[in-house]
């Protein structure tokens, strides 16, 4: 018997010889970002009360990411309200189009990851949120963005773009505080919008940069140039500066990809916390940096959302293959 | 996830890692397979060297089964696998295991072979082990067959079979209690035929968890401790899905299907719930 038990040929898995890499244009990726960005006049009556919130139970609070009780994790996606309905978003830099009819909802005090190889507009996405394309000659808006819960228009021409940057702050890839003191920094937006009270600006300023996890580096220097800090402490002054106004959604142009590691899992746990106030839109190119900030992730490409979905789902078990392709580092 | 999937990585030095990943755990396969053919091989045609053949081949086992390890820890630690590529490696980890305990079942059968050898062949010649000795290394076979493949029919086929197997098993259990009852001289050796039998049962165990294992590479969806019935219900809606979704569906980022992606259903109002 021993005799005939021989092992049978296994079909082994066959070899295929990797592909190039497909050319690809970069035209979306647009250029310089540097254009210092006054998060001036918040809104302070935009406290959204979401009546949703009465009857799905919330978010716990916990952060773990929560990969196959599919029960919690549908609790988990239906607690928070919708902050940004997006439907059928297109631009177009004159007749190139950027994004091709995107729709998805943004979730209130979530953070939202957008992924996607260079020149998938997710950039051009993120800055449609506050309107920075409206000085690019030749650029249109097409479909909505609606703030809620007063479903505003963000990119309607009749909607005035300062009305909404007061309301949705950003931060930029490369740290841009103004040639001015760190108190100066924050305090600037809030002077802006009419905060005269020496004593309120000295409170706010504290709030904004315990907020961005820079008091305690920076409350014995106050006074001295924002330039002197170090970059990861200019990123988070700039994060401090924009929560100043107490904006409802906040937008993240990978924040970190100019740091070191360090300061970027200081920046990562701060948005980690920030979720606690604020809405968080970040387009990051370090995916493991998506999959360790976010709760939800789009995937873009070629101007087109592939798919959105929840962070833990998107980086374990992706729904498109093109998804599972970019993540895992393949091009077939 | 398809097997061709693994070599499409930019970094060709991750496709090589993972190829050859797959290969020392089908070689693993292979030897276990060899271990468990030789050990039932013993018990029908008495071969008393049967268990150092065996044991040899344990060495070989216990030592991939480290190596395989330190390749997946390496993997994770350098690579940060995701999607698939991280179902893969958790898989490969959970699988070693269980193949490695096949091996350990199939040395216990080739220590009882040894035994038995060195005994009088009873009259029906150990044909009940036999029998379902050949089923068990067929799921096993079927087993690596379906993970070099990818192919969850045949998993789902393996699955099918442990049932037989449990219920072959019972049988074999009341069939020895007579034997025991009629008479006790019997006792020593129906003993021993339960123990192989009990091993035997377990390689049939382990075989299907490597099938679930697999299932849930390939689809992501885990389906331990589920019943059957829903697993076939499940891998006959997916096939439906994917029918129905057409080729589109599965396009690959950058291949030339891609640049018209359908926005439909999906993305035209994606909403991150199911």
């Amino acid at each position: 018997m021993a005799n005939t038990l021989e092992p049978r040929p296994r079909n082994a898995p066959s070899r295929t010889e990797p592909r190039a890499l497909p050319a690809r244009d970069g035209a979306a990726e647009s250029a310089g970002n540097g254009a210092a960005h006054a998060h001036a006049h918040a809104h302070s009556a935009a406290n959204p009360a979401d009546d949703d919130s009465a009857i799905i139970p919330m978010r716990p609070s916990g952060r773990a990411m929560q990969f196959s009780i599919d029960e919690a994790r549908r609790n988990a996606a239906l607690g928070a309200p919708v902050k940004a309905r997006v439907e059928a978003l297109s631009f177009y830099y004159g007749a190139y189009q950027a994004l091709k009819s995107v729709s998805m909802q943004i979730r209130d005090k979530q953070v939202t990851a957008l992924i996607g190889p260079s020149g998938c507009g997710k950039s051009t996405f993120l800055r449609c949120f506050n309107r920075m394309h409206d000085l690019t000659p030749g650029s249109r808006y097409e479909g909505s963005i609606n703030l809620e819960p007063e479903a505003i228009n963000l990119v309607s021409q009749a909607v005035d773009p300062i009305e909404v940057r007061m309301r949705i702050g950003m931060v930029f890839q490369k740290p841009n505080p103004f040639p001015k003191s760190i108190f100066e920094n924050v305090a600037y937006g809030l002077r802006i919008r009419g905060l005269g009270s020496r004593l309120r600006l000295q409170e706010e300023v504290e709030k904004a940069l315990r907020a961005a996890a820079l008091w305690d580096e920076a409350r014995d220097r106050l006074h001295s140039s924002a330039l002197s800090l170090s970059g990861g402490q200019q990123q988070r002054l700039c994060i401090a500066r924009a929560l100043a106004t107490s904006p409802e959604i906040l937008l993240f142009d990978e924040p970190t990809s100019a740091l070191d590691p360090i300061a970027t899992a200081r920046i990562e746990e701060l948005i980690a916390s920030l979720r606690e106030q604020v809405t968080v839109l970040i387009v990051t190119h370090n995916m493991q940096q998506a999959a360790r900030v976010s709760d939800y992730t789009a995937f873009m490409y070629l101007g087109e959302l592939i798919e959105f979905d929840e962070t833990s789902k998107i980086f374990t078990n992706p729904g498109r293959k093109a998804t599972e392709d970019y993540i895992t580092g393949r091009y077939g | 996830m398809s097997v061709d999937g693994l070599t499409h990585h930019i970094s060709s030095r991750y496709n090589e890692d993972l190829q050859r990943l797959l290969s020392s755990v089908l070689g693993m396969g292979g030897l276990v397979e060899r271990q468990l053919m030789q050990a039932v091989g013993g018990i029908t045609e008495p071969d008393e060297n049967v268990i150092t053949r065996v044991a040899q081949d344990e060495v070989q086992v216990n030592q991939l089964e480290r190596d395989i390890d330190e390749d997946c820890n390496r993997i994770l630690a350098t690579r940060s696998p995701t999607a698939s590529d991280l179902r893969l490696i958790i898989t490969i980890l959970k699988t070693i295991t269980d193949l490695e305990r096949i091996g350990d079942e199939g040395e216990k059968i080739a220590a009882i072979a040894a035994r038995l050898a060195m005994r009088e062949l009873p009259r029906t010649r150990y044909r009940e082990l036999r029998n379902l000795g050949e089923v068990v290394i067929g799921m096993v076979h079927d087993t690596l067959d379906a993970f070099a493949r990818h192919d969850t029919n045949l998993a789902l086929e393996v699955l099918r079979r442990d049932r037989a197997v449990d219920d072959e098993y019972e049988g074999i259990h009341r069939q020895s209690i007579t034997f025991m009852m009629e008479d006790p001289r019997t006792i020593r050796r129906a003993l021993d035929v339960m123990w192989v039998v009990r091993s035997l049962e377990r390689i049939g165990d382990h075989s299907k968890n490597i099938c679930e294992y697999l299932i849930y590479l390939v689809l992501g969806r885990d389906v331990r401790h589920t019943r059957l019935e829903e697993i076939e219900r499940e891998l006959t809606r997916r096939a439906e899905a994917a029918r129905a979704a057409g080729p589109a569906a599965s396009a690959p980022l950058g291949a030339a299907g891609l640049a018209p992606v359908p926005t439909a259903p999906l993305s035209a109002t994606a909403q991150p719930l199911r």
